[in-house]
């Protein structure tokens, strides 16, 4: 072998150290929270509400409550970011309101979120009198997640080729009518991902849903939006440092829930994403 | 009023930014004519073209004084979506939706609100027909438009022109990526379509411009240099200007 040839070998061989070392971390996390916490796993975990100061029993209640509390993200934050996503891409002039709110949404984005959760906490449950609920929850971590869903929202936009624009509207089409059949269903799959990923952010949140919504402990499920419930998030940070002599294993086993609904969540948006791709013909 | 010019347009300046790409422009097209526009690059002819359906105003910076007249209205009364309805435009590179053949012409007549199976199949049937494509599509009219060749493509567009009734169908050097066949099969549906459109065809290849018009304008520079018929400005052009160019001195 000529030195240009180990010189290359070196390099790739160091890339891919490299490559693997950030996979290793993830991977690592994984095992160590399925090591310790799948044992603990059992019917009885997933669906029965934790007894006896949370020392048995299971974690149904704050499955729910994550659930519910995804879902009610998604529905605010998923419509009003894509929405502001095609305005700011398709319809605003390039003016000075329009390039600010563009800066703060970018600027939104870094806003740590014990920050989004006073915030939520003194508009929502104390000046609109939403008191601790799912809805004001929801609200809070959807104000958080949208900075997330409008960027990406807008890359996904901005990344459909001009031209389907411009044939459509050199026929005659509305901006709406473009919009609506030749740019969002090739902004589908690019919107999705960032829906997902800022939702499971907003799943695994601790911080904007402690004032907002999350109970200490409350063994049974949420009678309605304006209820209390318990999260997966908080209820981890609660058996782990909050109660004392609280086996660790229950902790690992609370933690491997959230990263298998997280992955789940993930998982269904991989699938959404081939489906539209598939749609699409170029 | 037959005689009435289709496009008529009253000292057209326009502007990208402080930049006037087209100088005064006074020109009249009668119906059923097809009018070929040559010229240099950067010349104004595609700034020209897109004026008249205000395609150049999805660039920000653009601005235009004058005025454009469609059947004798000033087409700034007119909207958007009606304008561009009845003037249609093919552009320079085939440019097809990432959709079916089918859907790529059935999209014109559906946004403008065109409904029923049947109605719609018969105008696209009608239009791929019109543009010469019919045969050579009619049994894969599900495949996505990408498969189909560049002059498959480029007549495709011209049926997804023709499908949503257009007065007049403007060409943006439609050829420019074809080669000799496709450019001749597009020619000759230029020359069928003729009984029943006016067109304005600007190329660079001043050979097809030869073939394919009746009438010829020569922009320089952002100036109508000479228009006339095509014979007389190929083989007597009265400005010298014109010579060179059409004589391959500069250009």
């Amino acid at each position: 072998m000529n030195r240009a040839k180990i010189r290359q070998h070196v390099a790739f061989s160091l890339l891919g150290a490299v490559t693997l070392l950030i996979v290793a971390p993830i991977l690592l996390v994984i095992l160590y929270v399925i090591i310790n916490g799948a044992g603990t796993i059992s019917w009885e975990f997933l669906t029965a509400a934790p007894r006896q100061g949370m020392k048995a029993g299971g974690i149904f209640p704050a499955i729910v409550g994550t659930v519910l509390l995804v879902i009610g993200t998604m529905l605010f934050s998923l419509p009003l970011g894509v929405l502001a996503a095609i305005y700011l891409v398709e319809y605003a002039s390039d003016d000075l309101l329009t390039r600010m709110v563009k800066l703060s949404v970018v600027n939104l984005s870094g806003i740590p979120s014990i920050v989004y959760g006073l915030f939520g906490f003194t508009l929502f449950v104390l000046l609109l009198h939403l008191g601790t609920s799912i809805l004001a929850g929801s609200l809070t971590l959807a104000i958080m997640s949208l900075p997330v869903i409008i960027t990406a929202s807008k890359e996904a936009l901005e990344s459909v080729p001009f031209t389907y624009r411009e044939i459509s509207l050199s026929l005659g089409a509305s901006r709406w009518q473009t919009v609506r059949y030749c740019v969002l269903p090739y902004a589908i799959p690019g919107v999705l991902t960032g829906t997902v990923l800022s939702l499971s952010r907003a799943a695994g949140e601790t911080a904007p849903i402690l004032f907002t919504v999350a109970a200490f402990y409350l063994p049974r499920l949420p009678h309605s939006v304006f209820d209390q419930a318990m999260a997966l998030p908080y209820h981890l940070y609660v058996i782990s440092t909050q109660v004392p002599n609280i086996p660790i294993e229950i902790s690992f086993a609370t933690a491997l829930v959230l990263v298998a609904l997280v992955f789940l969540m993930n998982l269904v948006s991989i699938i959404l994403r081939a489906h539209y791709r598939k749609k699409r013909l170029w | 009023m037959v005689n009435e010019p289709v496009i008529k347009t009253v000292d057209l300046n326009c502007f990208f930014g402080s930049l006037q790409v087209l100088k005064s422009i006074n020109i009249e097209i009668p119906h059923n004519e097809i009018i070929g526009i040559i010229g240099p690059a950067n010349s104004g002819k595609t700034t020209f073209l897109r004026a008249l359906n205000r395609l150049n105003c999805l660039q920000r910076t653009y601005s235009q004084t004058g005025e454009i007249l469609l059947d004798g209205r000033d087409i700034s009364k007119i909207g958007d979506n009606l304008l561009r309805k009845k003037i249609g435009i093919i552009f320079a590179l085939p440019q097809v939706l990432p959709i079916p053949i089918f859907d790529n012409v059935a999209y014109g007549p559906k946004v403008h609100g065109v409904t029923g199976k049947e109605t719609i199949t018969h105008i696209v049937e009608t239009a791929l027909q019109r543009a010469y494509l019919w045969d050579e599509v009619k049994d894969r009219l599900r495949e996505p438009a990408v498969r189909l060749s560049g002059g498959q493509q480029q007549r495709l567009c011209i049926a997804r022109t023709l499908a949503v009734e257009p007065e007049v169908i403007l060409y943006d050097e439609p050829c420019s990526g074809l080669d000799p066949i496709s450019t001749a099969k597009v020619e000759d549906a230029m020359q069928q379509l003729k009984q029943d459109y006016t067109q304005i065809l600007v190329t660079n290849n001043t050979k097809q411009a030869s073939r394919v018009s009746e009438r010829c304008a020569f922009f320089l520079m952002g100036d109508l240099v000479e228009i006339g018929p095509t014979k007389t400005l190929f083989t007597n052009p009265k400005d010298k200007r014109t010579d060179d160019y059409i004589t391959g001195r500069f250009g």
